[in-house]
């Protein structure tokens, strides 16, 4: 279809509604309020539910109710808010719900400011809620991504039964670029072995309680299996002039783009640096972060918009190799790309 | 013909409890003398009378009915506590020719879960509501609940409920009772025969409702529990004469049954012909203007737009780029979001280019569309040697000071003041970008306007296109 030109919250509902949602619950919060706001537009115009929730709890249970009545579903929100859906997460986990949350990351701890910021990356990427348990989490870093990943998310949530998190921060979620809208799906996945549809075949149980320690056991033992599953088969990442490169930089989200424009400037410099930029952070790339010392990488600078927390994932990854080094930013700071270059002159006297 | 009375399981209930761990799937996990039986099988009953036990779907709460999936036949969810009302919500939504019934007690209700049951009620959800009112927490072992009684003992209470420590007991059914959209509201009692004959009537009231599909049904319900209680069953019923009662009055306290609309809702629209359709989505092909000869240090742009709120910063960076995009570019908007944009200074970046975009933000543009003096003092600094500063002269009266950028004084809100409206300045700007850079073309730009002002007035589009026209021919006849 013909290109438009959109903020990243409001392209991330039309892959929404291409993916078949019907189901919208959010609640007001920046820089995310637009997601909520554009699918209070578009929603109704399918006839489909767009309900302003009383609260982010209400909103993350009501995902929770549609999931489990097999529609597929979404909320959205920014870190304070997603702090508050965490117990429900944990709920949709353990029962085994498909369903999608966007997060515009903002700048944090406490109210913290609207600012961009990647704080949110512990309690999203490592699961947040209580239990163990996983969101699979894609991180786009452009408008396009904002609407194909949040498309994707639905899908990958089908897959696993599990929620899915677009991961992203202020700078992509406000931002306008030109973005085309898929095709809508033509049906989503059979759901009837499991969502409660009140009906005589369908009289199913949404639930997470197994008072008997083997049962808990055993579901947790499927869980874990499940994850295992998406490491092996869900892990994305792009590389840009990785070929040849002695360092690398490893961004995601808004930091990715800048990233970009450092290494075109490392480049122009004959410095021989290169771009690593996870897509999924759950399942993390960590062989193919691993493997960058054994493809001639010599250094590895982590640039986040938080004082360092995919980093550890890069560390772990990189299993004692090589150290990655930490570039950060916070409170809505954005580093420039000559800033970075600096940074890494100064590190590793390029 | 003689009646016969038959003993038997109403058929609300499953044969057997498959869901209930353990050897006993024939019975309860409620202790003896506990309400939520008697009440469990006034609904099982009224399911079964009613029809409607193939079209139910009950929401388990926290609470000592947590595993009341064990026992009714239908579709169920066990749900976080509290939370019963606003999964309700969603299943109703999803569901909304079904029977849905949100069964909780008073600490699941009334304490963590307060503001879910008052805006399912206030939205009038189309849910029946039973709410167990024991005065205690049973499934945690006797602490207070918020409906426990002055002075009761519980185990976080062990000196009596201290009202000017504890508060007050709180009255649901009153306070669900005065919102607007609820229908049927009502408290009764299980704590004799008598009560349980008016319990069974209201159970049923509700759920005659909820089959009908009338909104709000909430049902309080004064029930023992000898356990927390630390009493016999004999004399927790007798407690809840002699003291439940006067603080909870039985009765009915909102009644619309018999006027409530029935809740109606359209199929959701999926198929994807009609999606498109609906959204107005349109095919064809992505680029719409032909490029001409551009001078290389205008061929990628990095763009800061300027000025103050409401000089229409945000839609100047929003046209440069839905433009450029039609010229077949990759385009980027950022703006300065958040408080700031209320009131006093705002700008955005654009980046405009034919390569994949990098950052988004314009750190070191090689344009800056500055609207007023701090604007320009700001962001002139940040122009790349070579760059262009296109400054409105109309409000900034002191000169740029550099002198290595190419430098444009255009009359920016002068010119849209002379076309009798200063709102047009951001087309002002846009017309004066076209003519300086040479990337677009203003009849193109022009051409565009009924799609950016869709919608509008002609007359609007009209006075817009003068000002796109007005900017491009200063710059040409003045530079």
């Amino acid at each position: 279809m013909a290109k438009m030109l959109m903020k990243g919250n409001h392209a991330a509902v039309y892959g929404a509604v291409m993916a078949g949602c019907t189901a919208y619950y959010g609640y007001p919060i920046t820089p995310a309020s637009e997601i909520a706001e554009a699918a209070a537009s578009i929603m109704p115009k399918l006839d489909r539910t767009f309900l302003q929730a009383e609260s982010e709890i209400a909103a993350i249970n009501m995902v929770y109710g549609a999931a489990g009545s097999g529609c597929r579903t979404m909320t959205a929100s920014s870190g304070p808010g997603i702090s508050l859906k965490m117990e429900g997460l944990s709920y949709c986990a353990g029962s085994a719900l498909p369903c999608v949350i966007v997060d515009i990351m903002r700048g944090g701890p406490g109210l913290g400011n609207i600012g961009p910021e990647q704080s949110d990356y512990n309690q999203v990427v490592k699961g947040g809620g209580h239990g163990n348990f996983r969101n699979l989490v894609l991180a786009p870093n452009c408008c396009q991504e904002m609407c194909d990943f949040t498309k994707l998310a639905f899908e990958l949530a089908d897959k696993y039964r599990n929620p899915v998190f677009v991961l992203t921060d202020g700078v992509v979620g406000q931002m306008m670029e030109a973005v085309e809208i898929p095709e809508p799906v033509n049906s989503i996945p059979d759901r009837s072995s499991w969502a409660v549809y009140g009906t005589p075949l369908h009289k199913n149980l949404i639930n997470s309680i197994y008072l008997d320690h083997d049962d808990l056991e055993e579901w947790n033992r499927k869980l874990l299996a499940k994850y295992e599953s998406a490491k092996a088969s869900e892990v994305r990442f792009e590389e840009y002039r990785m070929e040849d490169a002695k360092i690398a930089v490893i961004g995601y989200g808004c930091v990715s783009r800048v990233l970009r424009n450092t290494v075109d400037a490392a480049r122009e410099r004959g410095i021989k640096l290169g771009l690593f930029r996870p897509i999924t952070l759950f399942p993390f790339p960590e062989k193919q972060i691993g493997a960058l010392p054994t493809r001639g990488v010599e250094k590895v600078l982590t640039v986040e918009l938080s004082t360092g927390q995919m980093v550890d994932d890069v560390n772990l990854a990189l299993q004692g190799t090589l150290k990655s080094d930490l570039y950060f930013r916070l409170g809505g700071n954005v580093p420039s790309a000559l800033e970075i270059l600096d940074r890494i002159s100064e590190l590793y006297g390029v | 013909m003689e009646k016969k009375t038959v003993l038997r399981k109403p058929k609300g209930f499953l044969d057997v409890y498959k869901h209930k761990p353990g050897a006993e799937k024939d019975r309860t996990h409620y202790c003896p003398g506990c309400g939520h039986g008697i009440l469990h099988k006034l609904i099982a009953e009224a399911m079964e009378d009613l029809e409607i036990i193939d079209s139910t779907i009950l929401i388990s709460p926290v609470g000592c009915s947590v595993f009341a999936y064990y026992y009714f036949d239908g579709g169920h969810f066990q749900v976080a506590h509290g939370r019963a009302p606003a999964v309700a919500t969603a299943v109703s939504r999803a569901n909304p020719d079904k029977v849905v019934i949100s069964y909780q007690g008073d600490g699941d209700l009334a304490a963590i879960g307060a503001n879910n049951i008052l805006q399912a009620a206030n939205r009038g959800e189309n849910i029946a509501v039973f709410f167990v009112n024991n005065a205690i927490y049973g499934m945690t072992g006797g602490q207070m609940a918020p409906t426990t009684l002055e002075g009761q003992k519980t185990t976080t209470t062990p000196y009596g409920r201290n009202l000017h420590t504890d508060g007050y007991p709180i009255r649901m059914a009153e306070i669900i009772a005065q919102l607007d959209a609820p229908v049927f509201v009502t408290r009764v009692s299980l704590h004799n025969p008598a009560n349980i004959r008016k319990t069974r009537a209201a159970v049923r009231q509700a759920l005659q409702n909820a089959k009908e599909h009338k909104g709000f049904q909430f049902v309080e319900v004064l029930s023992t529990c000898p356990s927390g209680w630390k009493q016999d069953p004999v004399d927790s019923m007798k407690w809840v004469e002699e003291h439940m009662i006067p603080v909870f009055p039985l009765g009915v306290l909102r009644d619309s049954s018999a006027e409530a609309s029935v809740i109606t809702r359209a199929e959701p629209i999926v198929d994807p012909a009609r999606v498109i359709e609906k959204l107005g989505l349109a095919k064809g092909p992505s680029v719409t203007f032909s490029r001409g000869e551009i001078a290389p240090e205008y061929s990628k742009m990095s763009i800061r737009v300027a000025g103050f709120g409401g000089q229409g910063i945000m839609s100047t960076g929003q046209i440069l780029a839905q433009v450029a995009m039609e010229y077949g570019y990759n385009v980027s908007w950022l703006p300065s979001y958040g408080p700031e944009m209320r009131g006093g200074t705002a700008n955005c970046s654009v980046n405009i280019q034919d390569e994949t975009i990098g950052g988004a933000e314009a750190v070191n543009p090689n344009m800056v569309i500055a609207m007023n003096r701090p604007s320009m003092e700001k962001f002139e600094k940040a122009l790349i040697p070579g760059g262009s500063l296109v400054y409105n002269s109309t409000l900034i009266e002191v000169k740029p000071v550099r002198s290595d950028i190419r430098i444009f004084a255009v009359p920016v809100t002068g010119l849209a003041d002379e076309l009798g409206d200063t709102r047009v300045q951001s087309m002002v700007s846009v017309g004066a970008y076209a003519a300086v850079t040479g990337m677009f073309k203003s009849e193109d730009i022009v051409g565009l306007l009924p799609q950016v002002f869709k919608g509008r007035k002609q007359e609007i589009i009209d006075l817009n296109a003068r000002a796109v026209r007005a900017g491009y021919d200063f710059v040409k006849n003045s530079f």
